[in-house]
């Protein structure tokens, strides 16, 4: 049974997708999301919505998803197991499918060490390979995990996410093959700077057939100095950013358009890769970017499905 | 093992600022293997305590062979009778265990309990088990991802592992790095293409206090269960 998001519509209709995220705000002013929402409403087909992301207090998936369902947008709602338990995520899979969200992203989370309570008790009841099987579940037999039936239509686009850059690189296509034999749809990938061990990544993907099980999405994060492009290249563990790009970021005279350049080009060349469906676009506090590189990849206008 | 490590000084100070007779007691077992509560840590506590607390406190120092059997906390029962608090320098059971055996006196605990765990190298311990009370190592290459994943992650690492390492440190190898190299040592790789599903946590400590009867050994003693 089709779930019936924008962003499920575009992958079966064949067409390139894209989908770019949106911070939720640290307050309680909903205008701010409503003024992102407004920047990605017409240069993309689907907004992800980030849960607690980085382990930092902010309004709630939950609420800014049915907010944007509320304007119009096609939300996608993430999910962390890391706050939750199976029965507080089974909860709001049925207020958000209540409301009209339609996609639902399946993510372990990162750890609250790296966020403003480091104190905190984590959770993970379920991992996000579990936390898949839940929602198809529920999809599927209208049963919450512990057997429950439960009343009225849960359609459910469900996606995750894959590293194709952390270790064991060997074992990241095994990973992505039990999210897509949990139930996954769609892909969102980490942060794509190499190309090269991206390549590899699909290369294993395709043989295993899973591009035609799971519509995958490339990340794309825009660099917007060249501080970020070494913070990330030093500190976040599991992304590689290649000293190349890190260098041309240092040499640039305007550090803010080399950024741009390089993500239309990462763009350009995940796009050229047999397997890759669309990109996910994660300018982190950076929105207004996202229409730019849109247009300037080529990926306007949008299609009306 | 248990593996506990000793609390600051001015905490115990703070804690046992008062009591006018305290016995210092050791344990025989587990934390004197990982030097936090042996005799010669009883030894050395004793004397900082009697530096800083000089006259106020009367101090005895004793060590029993496991202060979680009532057969070896029996055997300190007159040093107990004489003391107003026991400092434990055992793991919380040992701690629980004195004020079970001797509710009258005041039992405090010395050491903060840590893990479970083992020796990996002198001076070097490292948790190896949570008790989560329904084992899987065998479908995890013999490598605990509950105890050792900073996320209990059961199927597969999260997309931070970096070099080997989980995102959070360094100092902590990636579990299920670990549980990759081995079973692929082992030729037993495709083992990790199973997805292990949303586990019943009821065995772990999410059912509430865990306790074990075993019928067998009750008729053996003689009693009812």
């Amino acid at each position: 049974m089709p779930a019936g998001s924008n962003l499920e519509a575009v992958l079966a209709a064949g067409r390139f997708a894209v989908t770019a995220e949106l911070g939720p705000p640290k307050g309680t002013n909903l205008g701010v999301v409503e003024r992102k929402a407004e920047i990605l409403r017409h240069c993309c087909d689907a907004v992800n919505l980030t849960d607690n992301q980085t382990a930092i207090v902010r309004m709630s998936s939950l609420a800014c998803a049915i907010h944007l369902r509320r304007m119009g947008l096609d939300p996608v709602m993430q999910m962390t197991c890391r706050d939750r338990n199976r029965l507080a995520l089974q909860s709001d899979v049925l207020g958000a499918a209540g409301a009209g969200v339609r996609n639902f992203l399946c993510l372990s989370g990162d750890h609250q060490q790296f966020g403003n309570h480091p104190g905190a008790k984590n959770v993970f009841d379920l991992d996000s390979i579990q936390l898949i099987q839940v929602l198809a579940g529920m999809r599927d037999t209208r049963r919450f995990q512990g057997g429950d039936e439960f009343t009225g239509d849960i359609p459910m686009f469900i996606g995750a996410a894959a590293n194709p850059f952390a270790d064991p690189l060997p074992y990241r296509v095994v990973r992505l093959a039990k999210k897509a034999r949990a139930g996954a749809n769609f892909i969102q990938t980490q942060a794509v700077f190499d190309l090269e061990i991206f390549g590899r990544w699909m290369a294993q993907v395709r043989a295993r057939g899973l591009h035609e099980q799971v519509a995958i999405m490339a990340g794309i994060v825009p660099l917007k100095s060249v501080g970020t492009a070494r913070y990330m290249r030093d500190y976040v563990s599991g992304v590689v950013v290649p000293d190349a790009i890190v260098s041309r970021m240092e040499d640039a005279p305007d550090p803010k358009a080399e950024g741009m350049a390089i993500a239309v080009e990462l763009i350009d060349a995940v796009r050229e890769i047999p397997g890759v469906r669309g990109v996910h676009i994660m300018a982190v506090g950076w929105e207004d970017v996202v229409p730019i590189l849109a247009e300037r990849a080529g990926l306007l206008p949008r299609p009306l499905i | 093992m248990i593996v506990a490590q000793q609390k600051p000084l001015e905490e115990i100070r703070q804690m046992v600022r008062g009591f006018r007779r305290l016995l210092v007691l050791g344990c025989g077992t587990c934390t004197t293997v990982c030097f936090a509560g042996g005799e010669k840590e009883v030894g050395l506590l004793s004397t900082s305590l009697r530096s800083v607390l000089g006259q106020e406190i009367e101090i005895e120092e004793a060590v029993v062979q496991r202060q979680c059997e009532w057969e070896f906390l029996d055997q300190v029962g007159e040093a107990v009778g004489r003391a107003e608090a026991v400092l434990s320098l055992g793991c919380g059971v040992g701690v629980q265990g004195i004020g079970e055996r001797y509710p009258g006196v005041v039992a405090l605990p010395g050491l903060n309990t840590a893990f479970m765990g083992l020796t990996e190298a002198p001076g070097i311990w490292g948790e190896r088990c949570m008790a989560c009370g329904d084992c899987l190592l065998h479908r995890t290459g013999g490598i605990c991802p509950v105890a050792r994943c900073a996320k209990s992650l059961l199927n597969g690492p999260c997309g931070g592992v970096q070099d080997g390492h989980c995102e959070i440190s360094v100092d902590n190898p990636c579990a299920w790095v670990l549980i990759y190299d081995r079973l692929t040592q082992q030729g037993r790789v495709e083992q990790l293409e199973e997805i292990i599903p949303a586990r019943d946590w009821k065995a772990s400590h999410s059912g509430g206090p865990r306790r074990i009867v075993r019928p067998d050994l009750r008729d053996m003693v003689g009693e009812e269960v």
